[in-house]
């Protein structure tokens, strides 16, 4: 099951250029690029790893293009996400974030229903990936 | 994953015009003014042409389909100090950025320092972030040939080449590193590290200036101060450089620069020890020959 989250997460997945095209618009609008990877993808899980920092000082989308590359030679099997910053609230908020890498293989979520106090339903998901230790889910 | 964005339908293109390339680059505008901003460097100026000319050539036959390979644009200025390297690595950046074979344009400007750690694992992460912040544009490394330092086996600077020459290889689209420096090291630097020569396409040379080439500099210094010299003042200037340009750590522009700002000191002292009432601009902006004559260079001595 293709895990959708962030922008452009309907879209077939993007290739080098077309990332470096999404970038460049970022450091043009003056946000801080970030590389992210997690090898857990429920929803809810907002906090990936951080790959190197913000970069905040590069003009030009290749510095990340490579950095991205970088990590995908160490965490290929990983979901690794492109986020850009905005600074200019006074705050660093998220303006876009979308996935640029993502494991061959996504087993997809198991969904359980719990019954509680008057005949509700509480539902919750979880990765089936999640099942194993951190580090070892994708291969 | 490299290549597939490379999709884009091929234009198909049977001739190309050189003369409408080279106005819609604004190459023109550049090269004037190198011209006009520089002085003298004539052999530098012609190299530049020399080397603009042939990427607009290059850019013209990648058009036609004649070329798929990016050309080497990594280059190498030597010369003695204050011979004008930096000043022309910025219209170089300039002028790569207008016939698009760099992105960006801008130039960064490192030394050793911002290129070597201190430790152990320090020096890639250091020198990667220089890069980074580079591509796009163009990297200036000033007095490259401290990088590598054969007294010192253990020596740092040896990781960072080779991330360099890693990077000059598989990035040779994102960015072009100048390499700078004195003649003589600069060779003994190439000479020990073949795998930079190899990867360095242009190299140049830049000639120290003339004294009436020097002279000239002042001038166009002052001026873009909103100083002036007057007929004796220049005749002072002329004999400072005559004499300066023997005594050691001379460095062109540079001392000319350093000469002209000590005569602004003494100028501003006198003008405030001797004006008594108002005085006219014409009076705050003239440098007189007692300015530099002041100098310890006329009585044997050295400025730095």
């Amino acid at each position: 099951m293709r895990v959708t989250q962030g922008t452009f997460s309907f879209l077939p997945d993007f290739t080098d250029q077309q990332i470096h095209e999404q970038v460049q618009y970022c450091i043009d609008n003056g946000w801080a690029v970030s590389i992210e990877y997690t090898d857990d993808p429920h929803p809810r899980n907002t906090y990936w790893e951080m790959w190197g920092h913000p970069m905040f000082d590069n003009p030009d989308a290749a510095a990340v293009v490579y950095e991205l590359n970088e990590c995908r030679k160490v965490y290929g099997s990983y979901y690794i996400r492109i986020i850009a910053f905005d600074s200019s609230p006074g705050w660093e908020s998220i303006r876009l974030s979308f996935i640029v890498n993502r494991p061959s293989e996504e087993p997809g979520f198991k969904l359980s229903r719990t019954e509680v106090k008057g005949r509700n339903i509480q539902y919750s998901i979880t990765p089936y990936s999640s099942d194993k230790p951190q580090g070892s889910r994708y291969k | 994953m490299e290549n597939e964005g490379q999709e884009k339908e091929p234009e198909i293109v049977t001739e190309v015009n050189l003369k409408e390339d080279f106005q819609a680059s604004g190459v023109a505008d550049i090269l004037a003014e190198l011209d006009d901003s520089l002085i003298g460097l004539t052999p530098v100026k012609t190299r530049i042409k020399e080397t603009a000319s042939l990427l607009l050539v290059d850019k013209a036959r990648e058009k036609l389909g004649l070329v798929n390979e990016s050309p080497t644009l990594h280059m190498s200025f030597s010369g003695n100090p204050g011979t004008g390297k930096t000043t022309v690595a910025l219209k170089m950046a300039n002028l790569l950025f207008r016939l698009g074979y760099v992105r960006k344009g801008h130039l960064v400007t490192v030394t050793r320092d911002d290129l070597v750690g201190q430790y152990i694992g320090h020096t890639a992460p250091k020198t990667k972030e220089v890069l980074k912040k580079a591509m796009g544009g163009v990297l200036f490394i000033d007095e490259a040939y401290y990088l590598y330092r054969p007294e010192n086996e253990r020596d740092y600077g040896q990781e960072a080449i080779e991330i360099l020459l890693q990077v000059m290889e598989n990035n040779r689209d994102d960015l072009v590193v100048i390499l700078a420096g004195y003649k003589d090291k600069m060779d003994k630097f190439f000479e020990s590290n073949p795998g930079f020569r190899s990867r360095i396409a242009h190299h140049i040379d830049f000639p120290d200036y003339s004294n009436n080439e020097l002279l000239e500099i002042a001038e166009v210094m002052v001026a873009s101060m909103n100083y002036q010299f007057n007929e004796e003042s220049k005749k002072a200037m002329a004999e400072y450089i005559k004499i300066r340009k023997k005594q050691p750590h001379f460095a062109n522009a540079r001392s000319i620069r350093n000469a002209i700002d000590r005569a602004r000191l003494r100028q501003a002292n006198r003008v405030f020890n001797s004006s008594e009432g108002p005085i006219g601009a014409s009076f705050l902006s003239q440098i007189e020959d007692i300015d530099i004559r002041q100098s310890r260079v006329f009585s044997g001595g050295i400025d730095k």
